[in-house]
């Protein structure tokens, strides 16, 4: 039972790691994300319907990383080149996606919000959850030890010490900002191609809120807001198993209760640690030569 | 001087427009190779500008750009770090949470199979340590260091890149007398190494201390080149504002009046500061009306405490014991603004934070803090047009410029903005001024106003307690003077009673 239970947590977590760490990526290089959403429903779409067309799980992958890159160009254009409020931007993002990716669906297949089943054979069994473990390591290197980790973590923290050194912040961000997309993209294959076997409407169903959530409280270092990420993923896989269960009396606990678990549970790790979390010094700042 | 050989920096009929604004006109700028070369000039004069057009970050109009006799015309501002130009920014470029280490080698990060070689960097950074004197700790966050070593750290940065020309904007602005004392002797050595160094700065007397050559810009033009040594802070004052400046005013003493306008007794601020010193401590004083009191010290000795206990006497963060009278009142339990309404006038020490609201319109800002009285409220609502014709008024009195009721104030200079601060706290005769850092920042025609206004005050009746670093500024204008040092007030004299050399060895603790 407790084995099954750590396992599924692994599983459900897949996802959301990935979306964490593409809102690591941006948001270390001063780039507020809320768009991991959008960009993890294209993602999602993206894998499923490349899986379908090439009948492999892995092509499937790559293009959903396109389909969440797609996305982020288009993030990119709007609070980069037009310095738009990142947060209406973010928002505005995930609405266009929420609604873009069944008009897709209806496209492609002429079903309602959803794409046809992807045959068993042909999807992930378990690689991308050591994808993404193998992704939070890289991401604590790169940050640590090489030359584009500094050079990131500095467009965050101090964009005007990298414009200094002579370094385009705008390049630097503009690269976070699409690796986010590719990692969220990622993401949401995961979503599509790994946790189930289709894609259907708002099926990211707030994971990308939540990975911003785990990085808050992760104080965006890679490693602790990947335990956060597994925290989620362990709430969820618990409601998973507590759905049907008989808690007292003789009915079980209405299924919405047991569902809204996950989300109440990011709500009082953020309610209650987030002040204690220390942001990059520019998130969400556009940079401006003085 | 003859056959000189080729200067390190020559700009010849240098000009930038900005819009319909002439920020250089013709300038001409020559820095012999091995000096420290002072560039003087009030806010906007266009020293910033020639800087930039030297370092690549803005293009030049019409002019050339020489350095060690090479014509330059950037690409952009690494091609003028690769030719050796580097500058320390005034506000630095540091990121806290980074170490000291990392700082320095951004941008230039030795590469060994992907990953930075950190240890080949501090190997180097060691050897330029010990050639120019610089200690550093490398693997300190640099939020964590003074702000003296954070300066070394800019330094270090440019000469880890081999910079051999180093432009140094306003580099004591944020330096303690003692941090400024070492500064100057790194720069020496420096110089003694081989390096060019700029030095711009608005501090007269730090170009008599350390530079060899000067010059003087106004208004986007050069007005003055000289040697050192064969010129006066008279002279460079002249030069720089136009006019003739009374750099020390000569004030008349004091004839303070019988009764008290402040006074303060045995307060206390308990807690933890920085270096394990009190906060505040025993600290009294009295202010009588009609005369100016001074606290002097070196920054960071309890001034900041200081203030907020006498303004917010009844926030235990502020104040942990003592008592506040304010003319005639006990006012240890009042809030701020009940204070401030028996006619206190306050210049606060940081006018960015406290002082104003930079990108708010000029109308706005001569507003705070009397939005509630007559003439501009009526019946819970505000007057606008009474708002404006005081506004108006006030700014042509205090000379504010540009006088643009709708410009936001962070357009303003320095000067301009504590002219507005001067105008708004002045509009109604005040019983008490509390300055602090008057002249923080502020060009050297304003000073000399702004110290005229402080006279003004006090000879119109009010008692004026002056907060400053500046010692200078301490020995010219206060009637009496305290020496706050580690939180508590540790000396007191008279008006002539004491020497620059003297008040300064208090201020160090001795």
């Amino acid at each position: 039972m407790l084995i099954q239970l750590i396992g599924s947590t692994f599983r459900v977590s897949t996802p959301l790691v990935f979306a964490m760490l593409g809102g690591l990526a941006s948001e270390r290089a001063g780039v507020v994300n809320l768009a991991l959403e959008g960009m993890m429903l294209f993602g999602a779409l993206g894998a499923a319907v490349g899986t379908l067309a090439t009948h492999s799980p892995w092509l499937g992958a790559l293009c959903g990383l396109g389909s969440g890159v797609l996305l982020a160009a288009v993030y990119g254009l709007v609070v980069l080149r037009w310095r738009a409020n990142q947060v209406v931007a973010g928002m505005g993002i995930n609405m266009l996606a929420l609604g873009l990716t069944p008009e897709f669906c209806k496209m492609l297949y002429d079903q309602t919000g959803r794409t046809p089943a992807i045959p068993l054979a042909e999807h992930f069994q378990a690689a991308p959850m050591y994808g993404a473990w193998i992704g939070v390591a890289l991401a604590w290197f790169v940050l640590r030890f090489t030359r584009p980790g500094l050079w990131l973590g500095f467009a965050g923290e101090h964009p005007g010490a990298l414009d200094a050194a002579g370094i385009s912040v705008t390049r630097v961000r503009w690269l976070a900002v699409l690796a986010s997309g590719a990692l969220a993209g990622l993401g949401g294959a995961a979503l599509s191609t790994f946790s189930s076997s289709f894609f259907s409407r708002d099926m990211a169903g707030g994971r990308g809120y939540m990975a911003l959530a785990a990085l808050i409280f992760g104080k965006w270092r890679p490693l602790p807001a990947a335990l956060a990420c597994l925290l989620f993923g362990f709430t969820d896989a618990l409601q998973d198993r507590l759905q049907g269960v008989v808690v007292w009396g003789r009915e079980p606990i209405p299924v919405q209760f047991i569902q809204i678990l996950p989300y109440v549970v990011t709500i009082l790790v953020l309610a209650g640690f987030v002040g204690q979390s220390r942001a990059p010094k520019a998130l969400g700042v556009p940079f401006e030569r003085d | 001087m003859a056959a000189a050989p080729p200067a390190a920096v020559e700009l010849r009929a240098l000009s930038k427009r900005f819009g319909g604004v002439l920020a250089n006109a013709d300038v001409h700028l020559r820095v012999a190779a091995g000096t420290i070369h002072g560039i003087v000039g009030e806010n906007g004069a266009g020293k910033s500008t020639a800087m930039k057009l030297l370092l690549g970050l803005l293009r030049p109009d019409s002019g050339e750009i020489f350095v060690h006799g090479q014509p330059c015309i950037w690409a952009s501002p690494a091609a003028a770090m690769a030719r050796g130009l580097g500058m320390v920014h005034q506000h630095f470029m540091l990121a806290g949470a980074y170490s000291a280490l990392d700082n320095i080698l951004l941008g230039a990060e030795p590469v060994r199979g992907g990953m930075i070689n950190r240890r080949q960097a501090r190997t180097r950074l060691e050897l330029l340590r010990q050639q120019y004197g610089l200690p550093v700790d490398w693997d300190s966050p640099v939020e964590r260091l003074p702000v003296g070593v954070q300066q070394r750290i800019e330094i270090l940065k440019l000469l880890y890149r081999d910079a051999n020309i180093l432009i140094l904007d306003e580099p004591t602005a944020v330096l303690t007398p003692r941090e400024t004392a070492e500064l100057f002797a790194n720069l020496r050595r420096l110089r003694n190494e081989g390096k060019t160094i700029l030095l711009i700065t608005h501090k007269l007397k730090e170009v008599m201390a350390i530079t060899d050559q000067v010059t003087v810009f106004r208004a986007g033009r050069v007005t003055g080149e000289r040697v050192t040594a064969n010129t006066n802070p008279t002279e460079l004052a002249r030069l720089m504002v136009g006019r003739d400046v009374v750099l020390n005013l000569a004030v008349a003493p004091a004839k303070p009046q019988v009764g008290v306008a402040l006074e303060a007794a045995d307060l206390h601020l308990a807690g933890p500061a920085v270096g394990g010193r009190t906060r505040l401590a025993q600290v009294s004083l009295q202010v009588r009306p009609g005369e100016i009191v001074g606290i002097a010290g070196v920054e960071g000795n309890g001034q900041s405490e200081l203030l907020q206990a006498l303004l917010h006497p009844r926030d235990p963060r502020c104040r942990t014991s003592g008592t506040v009278r304010c003319l005639g009142q006990d006012v240890t339990h009042w809030e701020a603004g009940r204070i401030r309404e028996l006619g206190v006038a306050l210049v606060p020490e940081d006018r960015h934070r406290e002082g104003l609201l930079l990108e708010r319109p000029l109308r706005e800002n001569f507003l705070l803090g009397w939005q509630r009285r007559s003439p501009f409220s009526r019946g819970g609502f505000l007057r606008p047009s009474a708002l404006t014709s005081a506004a108006a008024a006030a700014v042509e009195e205090y000379d504010v410029r540009p006088a643009d009721l709708g410009l936001a104030v962070g357009r303003l200079s320095g000067g301009n903005q504590q002219k507005l601060i001067f105008a708004r706290e002045f509009q109604e005769r005040p019983r008490l001024v509390i300055a602090a850092q008057p002249t923080r920042g502020v060009d050297v025609g304003a000073i000399e106003f702004i110290h005229r206004r402080l006279v003004r005050a006090r000879d119109e009746g009010a008692g004026v307690l002056l907060v400053s670093f500046e010692i200078e500024e301490i020995l010219a204008l206060a009637d009496r003077i305290l020496v706050l040092y580690e939180g508590r007030i540790t000396a007191e004299f008279a008006r002539g009673e004491v020497s620059e050399a003297e008040l300064g060895l208090k201020m160090g603790g001795s």
